[in-house]
């Protein structure tokens, strides 16, 4: 077990989702997890996926690359990111001739990829490294009587041959990490569904009809707020929520936290250290309730 | 190519297009047809589809697949293909075009990136466009861009 990781952000956090980076280094901070700044790094390559596979190939084994030369495990924010890199590092570690060609071109910055480490994403460090009882005897706040939903997302888990976490049929770890705060996690139909982000930009009506149907599933069971744990799943919703109320004249108002956020909160931190001000829905009832909840008990 | 060799072992049943959340929301979009149509040997309607680009890479379809085709991988390699000739949607392009300039897959304000010392952030580690276009060379896609006529910010 280590407790000193490179971080490895990508590209959507910095470019848009800062809150999510701020309340992750908060709590891991609590957590005695220690972060090593990456010295350079670039995409990770899956957005490139689709139109050249072998752009995707070279971008995550030269992330790999200079991993390496750290001598650490990388940890990711984003699913995306973590299922990139760690798809790609199984691929190289076994197939010897893409490997020997990636190499090549990695040859030309000075760059080889050896497999020598492994990437984590911030739920597996937070089940696996920390644990759920390390967890729970951080929180001195309990979210009691606070009902909230979960999204994991599609890459997190799938697909499963590569990723190797958790059960994509039936997600646990997202669950359990929020009852550790004292908060109730309540499902509801098609939890695994995808947000439909990547179709955004070639589809918008597709990408907000599966959001749409998601938020409305998530009302239905009168959750307070929305718990991700992915930057892209976050803008979909959290960005995309106003417009998805105007476009379809739904209400929702359903708060939409990464789950830093949550487990911070019952860490005792506040929303302001917690960046709750980066959140386009407006958390403001949402922590009232909060607050009338705990005095409950 | 990678990813696409277990395409002849589809059978049919039509799992990956009803476990499809895209397919569900779409009117055209179903990954058997476009599986069956490259059986099939229909080149170029499978490439010309515009129905190919609504993927969302969920893998919902690989993962549940009775016969492992990895469909998800599939489509990725017609997908592939279709970039060679060409046919990809703008927001491929200006991705593309973002990574090669400033080695992220979206071009981060310098705002933002002057706002992380506010917020208590380290500083963000450089992308090194010059390294990533270097280990680029020779991958033809990336020699194949041309400069977009206009970068419209994406929606998400």
């Amino acid at each position: 077990m280590t407790d000193k990781y490179l971080i490895f952000l990508g590209c959507a956090i910095p470019y848009r989702v800062s809150g999510f980076e701020i309340s992750s280094r908060k709590v891991l901070a609590k957590l005695g997890v220690e972060l090593v700044e990456m010295p350079e790094f670039n995409c990770c390559g899956l957005p490139l996926d689709p139109v050249s596979h072998e752009t995707m190939l070279i971008m995550a084994a030269k992330n790999l690359a200079l991993a390496e030369q750290q001598g650490l495990n990388i940890l990711t924010l984003c699913p995306g990111c973590a299922g990139t890199l760690k798809k790609v590092n199984k691929i190289l570690k076994a197939d010897k001739a893409q490997r020997e060609e990636v190499n090549n071109h990695l040859k030309e910055v000075g760059l080889e990829f050896k497999g020598a480490i492994e990437t984590k994403h911030l739920l597996q460090l937070l089940k696996e490294d920390i644990g759920i009882e390390k967890i729970k005897a951080s929180v001195v706040r309990p979210l009691t009587n606070f009902k909230v939903a979960e999204h994991n997302g599609c890459h997190i888990l799938r697909p499963k041959e590569y990723i190797g976490f958790d059960d994509p049929e039936d997600p646990q770890t997202l669950k359990l990490l929020i009852e550790a705060t004292g908060a109730t996690c309540l499902d509801y139909i098609d939890e695994t569904e995808c947000c439909g982000a990547p179709s955004v930009g070639v589809s918008d009506k597709v990408a907000l009809a599966l959001a749409k149907d998601k938020l409305s599933h998530i009302k239905q069971v009168d959750a307070q707020a929305l718990i991700t744990i992915c930057p892209f799943c976050h803008i979909m919703y959290d960005t995309n929520e106003l417009r998805i109320e105007k476009l379809f004249n739904e209400s929702y108002g359903i708060p939409i936290l990464h789950y830093p956020q949550l487990l911070g909160l019952a860490m005792g931190l506040t929303p302001e250290e917690l960046a709750f001000n980066e959140l386009r829905v407006n958390p403001s009832n949402m922590l009232k309730q909060l607050t009338q909840g705990a005095n409950k008990t | 190519m990678h990813g696409s060799v277990k395409i002849l072992k589809c059978f049919q049943c039509g799992t990956c297009t009803s476990d499809c959340p895209v397919a569900r929301y779409s009117d055209d979009y179903r990954p058997r047809t476009l599986i069956h149509m490259a059986q099939l040997g229909l080149k170029d309607r499978v490439l010309n589809s515009n129905t190919l680009w609504l993927c969302a890479a969920c893998f919902t379809c690989t993962d549940r697949c009775p016969q492992d085709v990895e469909v998800a991988a599939v489509i990725r390699v017609f997908r592939n293909l279709a970039a060679e000739k060409g046919c990809i949607p703008q927001v491929f392009k200006d991705q593309a075009q973002s990574l090669i300039e400033s080695g992220y897959a979206y071009k981060i304000p310098e705002l933002r990136i002057k706002k992380r010392e506010s917020q208590g952030l380290p500083p963000l580690p450089k992308g090194n466009p010059d390294n990533v276009k270097r280990a680029l060379k020779g991958v033809k896609f990336i020699e194949g861009l041309q400069k977009p006529a206009s970068t419209g910010e994406t929606t998400k």
